[in-house]
Parts: C-alpha cells; structure tokens; sequence
C-alpha cells in the first residue's frame, strides 16, 4: 500500500482521533463503503453501525458510531458522529437491558412523533448489539 | 466614638467575606479552563460541519429549492429569542448584559408589529423577563449543564426550537449570548439561526481547492441537507451554551477578584479606624490620670 489516507473521527464534543491510515470502511446508508487514499470526493450519511480501520490488510480498529456524516476527499475521510464508542467497551448486557427499556417505553409512546423516536432508538441499540456479536475476528 | 468591638466585629466580618469572595475566585478560575478546554474540544466538529454545509449549501442553491431550515418560510412575522443566561448570580454584569440587550430586542421587535416569543435558558434570563414579558416565554431550562456541559443538554434545546418550527410557530431564530473574548470582556452577541444563513466563511473557504472539488453525494444533495441542518442547529445551541459556560466563569472571575480587592481595602480602612481610636481611648485615659493626679 503506498498511500495513507488521514482518518478523522470527530464528535460534537471532542475531536476522537485522527491518523493516518491504509482503509476505513464506513457503513453509509446506502450500503458501507470503503475508503482508500484517492477516494473521490464524496459526501454521505452515515446509519448506526461499525467503522472498520484497516492497517495492512487486517483491522486493528472497530468503533461503533450512532449515525451522522462522513466526508471523504482524496486525502482525507472525516466522520462526524453522533456518538461513538469503540466496539470492544460495549457492555452486551447493558444495552440489552437499554433495548429492554426502550420497548417498554414504546408501548407508553402516544404520539406517533415519540414512537418514531423511541423506535430510532431501538435501532441503535440493536445495531450497537450485532457490533457485538462480530467482534471475534 | 465608635465603639472599638463594634469595629473589631466589623473587620472581622469583612475578613471572612473576603475570604469567600477570594475562594469563589479560584473554583471560577478552575470551572474557566475547563469551560474553555471544553470549547476548544468542541471547535473540530463545528468547523468541518461548517465546511460540509458551505459545498452541500453551495450545490443546493443553484437548484433553487433547499429545505425550509435553509430558505425560511417566506415570511418574517414571528420572533422567537432564545437567551442564554446563567442560573447563578455573583457574576457582575454578566446576566444583566444579557437581560438589557433581549430586552431592547425584544421592544424593537415589538415596535415593528412582529410578535417575539422567548425561549430562556438559566433561571437568571427568566427570573428579569418574567415581570416585563411574562406572556412571551414559552418555556424555560434550568440547571442546564450544571456539572458538565454535554451535547445532549444543547440538544434539547435544538429539539424544542425544531419541533417549534415544523408546527409553524415562529419564522425567525436568533439566539442572544455572551461571547467569550477574554476573562475580563465578555460580548454580548445576537446570532440567527433561523432561517440559517451560510455565512461569509463560505467564500473565502470555497477559496480554498478542497470545496471546490466536485463531491458525490450519497443519498442526494437535499436529503443529506435536510439532515445536517437540523444537526447544525443543535451545534449552534451546543456552541452558545459553551461560550456562555465558559463567558460567566470569566465574568464571576472577575467580578470576584474585584470583590476580594474591595474587601482589602476596606479592611485596611477600618483597621485604621480602629487603632485610631484605640489610640483615642488610651490618651483620654492618660489624661484623666495626670489631670487627676495633679489635682492632688
């Protein structure tokens, strides 16, 4: 591999990390797609799902990203994310117990607004527990 | 004559107050760092989000039919204010900037026929306007960011401002804060967010070779748009709160170094007093006793 690409993952509060790297591959709501230097420039959304960082063909690197942006120059891929945390803190239990949660309160949401919220919810959730599930590489 | 344990009370007191106000000094000093470290970890995410929405904006504009976020509806009938202020007081002029500047808004507005509704964060905002303009407030937040300011408390605010706006409720957004410039000069700033405006940063940024590439965009322009601005809106929120988090550490700072020199002063004052008519009372003495002894 001859060039890097520089890897940017940013949230609202910090900047999370930024290095150079051989691949990303980030899940766009179109499907994921995969980011090497020369990329052409492109702006997409990002749904709930894992980021994977490649270094010479293996990952070293798996964050779980709650949705946002991903902007991709030739040079540089940033992803704006909503919340991030890296895969292998994710406590199986406690979002289970989130999902749990989150069920109930759909089934107390009166507004279609709220059950659309909670559903979103749910969604991220679920997504965070597959990251999970794939860890074993 | 002042009563010398009278006065003894007095410095006493002054001593203490100085103490606290030199304390209170120090926590707004440590609180301001962090505030200010916090603002600086935030400033990555607003700018590339900028950069994002000046080419998205730029691609949408030429096609004439950007989301309402962008465009606005048409019409500039109603004002909604959101003003940020502290929920503590002790911070000199800091929440009184604030309440002068909503409050000439506000009149302003009023006196062009538009109807202003107000949305205040900190109880201070609310506590001043509620007797003037109790009818407009729509609805208040406390303890907003009380141990550290996160994301998710802007977004509550954005919420309500976005759920405002989908039911029709107001046509125009502007949000009044304290800029931080320094510890000592805090500006108070109008901000609109409503219709949102791309600013002139666009222009010289699109200068820049990186805006001006040609970007795919993945699904279409007007849904990612339609997505990143209510994001923005809530960046913008999360942007003021900090500004202003980090604006009143530096006024109470301030204002409480001022107290602690006050205070100095003044104990400096009564002390003299105090050993002057000490003074006093031992001379009347010394008098009484020769004049007493001479008459012997």
């Amino acid at each position: 591999m001859a060039d890097k690409v520089e890897f940017e993952l940013v949230s609202p509060e910090k900047l999370l990390t930024s290095q150079p790297v051989d691949m990303v591959v980030v899940p766009g709501s179109e499907g994921d797609f995969g980011v090497l230097a020369g990329h052409s420039p492109m702006i997409s959304t990002v749904r709930p799902g894992v980021i994977d960082v490649y270094e010479a063909d293996r990952v070293v690197d798996r964050v779980f990203v709650a949705g946002g942006f991903a902007e991709v120059t030739e040079t540089r891929c940033t992803v704006l994310a909503e919340e991030a945390i890296a895969v292998a803190e994710i406590d199986r239990a406690k979002v289970e117990q989130q999902i749990r949660d989150l069920g109930e309160d759909l089934e107390d949401a009166k507004s279609d607004d709220e059950k659309a919220r909670v559903e979103a919810k749910i969604a991220i959730a679920r997504a965070k527990l597959d990251a999970t599930g794939a860890t074993t590489h | 004559m002042p009563n010398l344990k009278d006065l003894k009370n007095r410095i006493a007191s002054v001593q203490s107050t100085r103490k606290i106000t030199s304390a209170m000094k120090m926590v707004a000093a440590s609180k301001l760092r962090r505030a200010q470290e916090q603002a600086e970890a935030g400033r990555p995410y607003a700018e590339r989000m900028g950069r994002m929405l000046a080419s998205l904006a730029a691609n949408v504009q030429d096609s004439g039919n950007g989301p309402k976020l962008m465009t606005g509806t048409g019409s500039d009938q109603v004002h909604l204010l959101v003003i940020i202020s502290s929920d503590r007081g002790l911070c000199g002029a800091f929440n009184g900037a604030i309440v002068r500047e909503s409050r000439r808004q506000i009149l302003r507005l009023q006196s062009e026929g538009k109807t202003v509704k107000l949305l205040t964060v900190g109880r201070k905002a609310r506590d001043q306007l509620r007797r003037e303009f109790g009818s407009l407030i729509v609805e208040t937040y406390e303890d907003v960011g009380r141990r550290r300011l996160s994301f998710a408390d802007a977004d509550v605010v954005a919420q309500k401002v976005l759920a405002m706006y989908d039911a029709g409720e107001f046509d125009v957004c502007s949000v009044i804060f304290n800029k931080f410039k320094s510890a000592i000069s805090q500006i108070v700033t109008v901000q609109q967010l409503v219709p949102f405006a791309v600013e002139a940063q666009a222009d010289e940024e699109a200068a820049g070779a990186e805006v001006k590439a040609i970007y795919e965009f993945e699904p279409d322009e007007e849904q990612i748009l339609a997505e990143l601005l209510p994001r923005n809106l809530s960046i913008q929120v999360y942007r003021a709160l900090l500004e202003s988090a980090a604006s009143e550490q530096g006024a109470r700072m301030t204002a409480m170094d001022n107290a602690t020199r006050n205070a100095g002063d003044m104990i400096n004052k009564l002390t003299i007093t105090y050993n002057r008519t000490r003074q006093a009372y031992i001379t009347k003495e010394l008098i009484e006793i020769i004049s007493g002894a001479e008459a012997v």
